[in-house]
């Protein structure tokens, strides 16, 4: 079934066109990976998806039907977004930043088994459940961000940059909660600089380039593209004199 | 004697103005230089209702709450979607168009200003306290509610309380209705304890001094805009001998807490039992953190 179906999305800041008709599709349970450079439009993508930027054109559908302009809405419909660079609320304990994710939703009892999922699923938030949040690393934060996402109780969680600015053990840590993810129902729509990383884990991967879809297909095939290598997992070309 | 009670007056209903801007800036984080402009709607709708159409006080303060208030709904639309220093700027052009726009009707006298407004004058000196007193009530009970949380969750992160789903515009604009509405009460109080208003009163030093007591009492504290607002209200008239000094002792009084408790008298916190605990806990907490810090460094 399709999850989420994004159709020629036009998004321009003021005079720039930061996408240029981008057409794209997540299937349900599946990882799908956006690859691109700096500035390509990852980050544009997922915030137009989320209702943080309105499109100037193009059509949107989450599970058949057309998404509402409204963040608030777009949240209560099923899409929860892990924002780069974290956001979390620095001044509000562990648990009182895991409990707002849970904002929108009255099945108390619901809510308890999902902060036990979240604890189980990263100790290291049990361990600093009544700590402030803002004194926690770099890495944690992240971790508060993704659990945070996963307490909104969504079907599809749109991840961006997760790996930023990590330390390499924790971005592999981060990985693999990803893949959790995965094995809890959830399907994720990644946004990655990380290319290597994030092919290895994706079903299917985009390649996003100036604003525009220049490739897709199953993540590995596209991380065996020559073109695909050269530019983002840094093989060097075998043309290149 | 009846001076002293002046400046109480005075202070209840700075109070009531300050509580409005305390909620828009000190809970919902929007700063806001054009308060003076909600107050002056406030004040001559008051002024204009009990001088020229003899109505009662009561009626002319809900009137002018509810006027500034549809007012602030019409700006909000039009300004609450700007980020920090943008929504500055357009409230104080909004509070100097008002301004404007008062000195240049004929029918409130223009400039001149609006004289021989009815005063509280016996039993009727006891309505700025009750208001102010309501205007507490109201604020903390707002603040303390869901739509409250929303508001210190838009102040904290605007972009994470959008994603936990909160519907950060709405938020906005319930803050900028309320302190609008508080404004508009502050301004018909002061028409009806002064008995002249002109529009120079609301002025940006207006504004500005309502930003000061909001931001010296702590923002996000109720009872720090209380204590603000009477401290400083009443600061300028205790020191009325040393005449044109006063306001650079004021300005000092300011910075010195300013650079001394940066978060303000009461900075995030309340002075209610729970809050005091609190208030203690962190403190300790704190003590134990450095505590620990310094021991780590050691070993």
């Amino acid at each position: 079934m399709s999850m989420l179906n994004v159709n020629d999305l036009h998004v321009s800041y003021g005079g720039i066109r930061a996408l240029r008709g981008v057409t794209l599709e997540v299937m349900q349970g599946e990882i799908v990976t956006i690859i691109g450079a700096n500035g390509a439009g990852k980050s544009t993508l997922l915030n137009a998806i989320s209702g943080f930027l309105r499109p100037g054109q193009g059509e949107m559908h989450f599970k058949g039907e057309k998404i509402e302009m409204k963040p608030s809405r777009i949240v209560k419909a099923g899409i929860c977004h892990v924002p780069e660079g974290r956001l979390i609320f620095a001044n509000l304990t562990v648990e009182d930043n895991l409990k707002l994710g849970a904002y929108l939703r009255t099945d108390r009892k619901k809510i308890a088994q999902d902060l036990e999922r979240v604890y189980g699923l990263f100790p290291r938030l049990r361990e600093r459940m009544k700590q402030l949040s803002g004194t926690l690393s770099g890495g944690e934060q992240q971790m508060l961000a993704m659990g945070r996402a996963l307490m909104t109780d969504g079907d599809l969680v749109l991840l961006d940059e997760p790996s930023l600015g990590l330390a390499p053990l924790l971005v592999k840590t981060v990985f693999d909660i990803i893949l959790e993810f995965r094995d809890l129902g959830k399907t994720i729509l990644l946004v990655e600089q990380n290319a290597y990383k994030a092919l290895h884990i994706a079903d299917r991967a985009y390649v996003l380039e100036q604003g525009k879809i220049v490739k897709s297909g199953a993540a590995k095939a596209i991380a065996e593209d020559p073109a695909v290598k050269e530019a983002y997992l840094g093989a060097k070309s075998t043309t290149a004199g | 004697m009846e001076y002293i009670l002046g400046i109480f007056e005075l202070s209840a209903i700075n109070l009531v103005a300050v509580l409005g801007l305390s909620i828009l800036t000190g809970f919902t984080g929007l700063f806001s230089f054009g308060h003076a402009g909600f107050m002056a709607i406030g004040a001559y709708v008051g002024g204009i209702l009990t001088k020229n159409l003899h109505y009662p006080f009561w009626v002319a303060i809900i009137a002018a709450g509810l006027s500034a208030g549809l007012v602030s709904i019409v700006i909000g639309r039009l300004t609450l979607k700007l980020k920090g220093d943008y929504f500055c700027i357009a409230t104080m052009g909004f509070g100097e168009a008002v301004r404007l726009i008062f000195s240049n009707m004929n029918y409130v006298n223009g400039a001149r200003g609006l004289a021989d407004i009815p005063q509280f004058k016996g039993a009727s000196l006891a309505i700025p306290f009750v208001v102010a007193v309501i205007a507490i009530v109201v604020a903390w009970n707002l603040v303390n509610s869901r739509q409250g949380r929303n508001m210190v969750a838009v102040r904290e992160e605007e972009l994470a309380a959008q994603m936990a789903g909160i519907n950060v515009l709405g938020s906005k604009m319930v803050a900028m209705i309320a302190s609008a509405v508080l404004a508009g009460v502050a301004g018909a109080l002061m028409a009806n304890f002064i008995g002249f208003i002109a529009p120079k009163s609301f002025n940006m030093t207006k504004s500005t001094e309502l930003t000061i007591i909001v931001i010296f009492g702590g923002l996000g504290s109720i009872s720090g805009s209380v204590i603000g607002a009477f401290l400083l209200t009443a600061l300028p008239e205790l020191l009325r001998a040393f005449s044109d000094w006063r306001l650079v002792f004021y300005g000092l009084a300011v910075i010195v807490i300013m650079v001394g408790r940066p978060q303000g008298l009461l900075g995030g916190s309340e002075l209610t039992p729970s809050g005091i605990r609190k208030m203690l806990a962190d403190r300790k907490a704190k003590a134990a953190f450095a505590r620990a810090k310094a021991g780590g460094r050691e070993s």
